[in-house]
């Protein structure tokens, strides 16, 4: 009959039903199912699969568009800190805080790093999913960081991510460990969100540690008593580098006077 | 830039089937795919080019994969929803059948099947969305099949009428 000297694969018969088999392989593909039953039986249930698939959510596409989704409204309801943050600097990050630094931690808790990681993995993933409210206050909103600075104790600032694509949303208060904690929510154009945690910790000091929490992975190290988790996929590499550079804008801060360099050099003329 | 408004228009009602299909839940559809488009929208300064509907999918993909990455820690939320639900999603018994051989499938699985089945898409387009190689898609497709027709002949038969 025809190219029995080339058999059919799996590969090649899952093509077939997808449309997506090179025209010159159909023949040969077809003459084999000819021959074999069996594959002709998955073939046929593959599109019984597809049909149903298609009797059940294609008149969905169908429907009317409904007017919620029309793109002029929608585009307009574009809040405006959207474009401050793109600019913005990014990252979690104390500086002055010299009256904090005085007070060194008298008895390091040695899980105490565990605990403040499981907490903001446990907010990551919380927050993350949230399609309408996934912070409490916006990046633009001036009062953010002084207002979770005052809560979490310290001077935060806000690293800039930009090199990694991403944009800070704003921000939320947490009960964390052993005080008020801040997360933070970073976005990427394609909908993948990182966080920064922080919060008081029983620890003056502590390197950057990495823990997977299976889909989702931290970088949690402790500066001045701050803990920072920085959360996101589970992708060490590319945590790594995010964290190392936030962790590297907190220990240099851009002296450029301002408290709040994000905020007020946007505003500020 | 002219093409651009056009094509997410073009878009939104393909981008609905298959919120849904992934979700099986009409309003929490929707707002995924108002969140995809507001999106889009506000990131349209980083579109270079391309293919407008792909970055759409993967938008919604990735949205999509954080709701799900909050529900995998609550596994109580979900089995009340099995067991609670009202049948409101299917006139058929076929489609409440499909529905829950979907649900039955991890989320990557789902998401190739839905992506080149249900949406139409090229292996190559749904291997970008996915982030992974070309042969990746194929054994997830081959995979979710596999899966399907597993649930299918254990706990739903039914589906068997459906030519």
């Amino acid at each position: 009959m025809t190219d029995r000297d080339s058999p059919v694969t799996t590969d090649e018969l899952h093509a077939y039903v997808d449309g997506m088999l090179p025209a010159d392989r159909t023949g040969a593909v077809e003459a084999w199912l000819a021959i074999h039953p069996e594959d002709a039986a998955r073939v046929a249930e593959w599109r019984a699969l597809s049909d149903a698939l298609h009797q059940r959510y294609g008149s969905i596409a169908d429907e009317p568009v409904p007017a919620r989704f029309d793109l002029a409204k929608l585009a307009r309801s574009r809040p405006p800190w959207r474009a401050i943050a793109a600019a913005a600097l990014l990252a979690a990050v104390i500086g002055g805080a010299a009256g904090w630094i005085g007070r060194a931690a008298s008895t390091p808790a040695p899980s105490s790093g565990e605990i403040i990681t499981a907490d903001a993995l446990s907010a990551h993933k919380l927050y993350i999913a949230e399609v309408r409210h996934p912070i409490e206050v916006k990046a633009a909103e001036k009062h953010l960081i002084p207002w979770l600075s005052k809560r979490v104790g310290t001077t935060l600032r806000i690293p800039d991510l930009n090199e990694y694509s991403l944009q800070l949303l704003g921000g939320r208060l947490l009960p964390g460990p052993i005080g008020p904690a801040a997360l933070f929510m970073y976005e990427s154009p394609s909908g993948e969100r990182f966080t920064i945690y922080c919060s008081r910790s029983k620890k003056m000091r502590m390197a950057l540690r990495y823990q997977s929490g299976g889909e989702i992975a931290a970088m949690h190290w402790v500066e001045s008593e701050i803990g920072y988790v920085v959360s996101g996929p589970d992708d060490r590499g590319r945590l790594a580098k995010i964290a190392q550079t936030a962790y590297e804008q907190m220990e240099n801060p851009p002296a450029r006077g301002a408290q709040f360099p994000l905020i007020s050099r946007r505003k500020g003329s | 830039m002219s093409g651009f408004r056009p094509s997410v228009e073009a878009a939104i009602p393909a981008l609905r089937r298959y919120a849904r299909a992934l979700t099986h839940d009409a309003e929490l559809a929707d707002d995924l795919v108002q969140d995809t488009l507001v999106r889009a929208l506000r990131s349209e300064h980083l579109f270079h080019g391309g293919d407008v509907r792909s970055w759409l999918y993967t938008i919604l993909t990735n949205l999509n994969r954080n709701r799900l990455r909050s529900l995998a820690r609550r596994p109580t939320h979900t089995s009340i929803e099995d067991n609670d639900a009202p049948d409101t999603a299917g006139p058929e018994a076929g489609g409440r059948d499909i529905e829950r051989a979907l649900a039955s499938l991890v989320d990557d699985q789902r998401v190739a099947l839905l992506l080149v089945v249900l949406e139409g898409l090229t292996y190559r387009e749904v291997a970008e969305i996915q982030g992974v190689p070309i042969g990746t898609v194929m054994s997830r497709l081959a995979r979710a099949r596999i899966q399907i027709k597993t649930y299918l002949d254990g706990a739903r038969p039914s589906l068997r009428r459906v030519k």
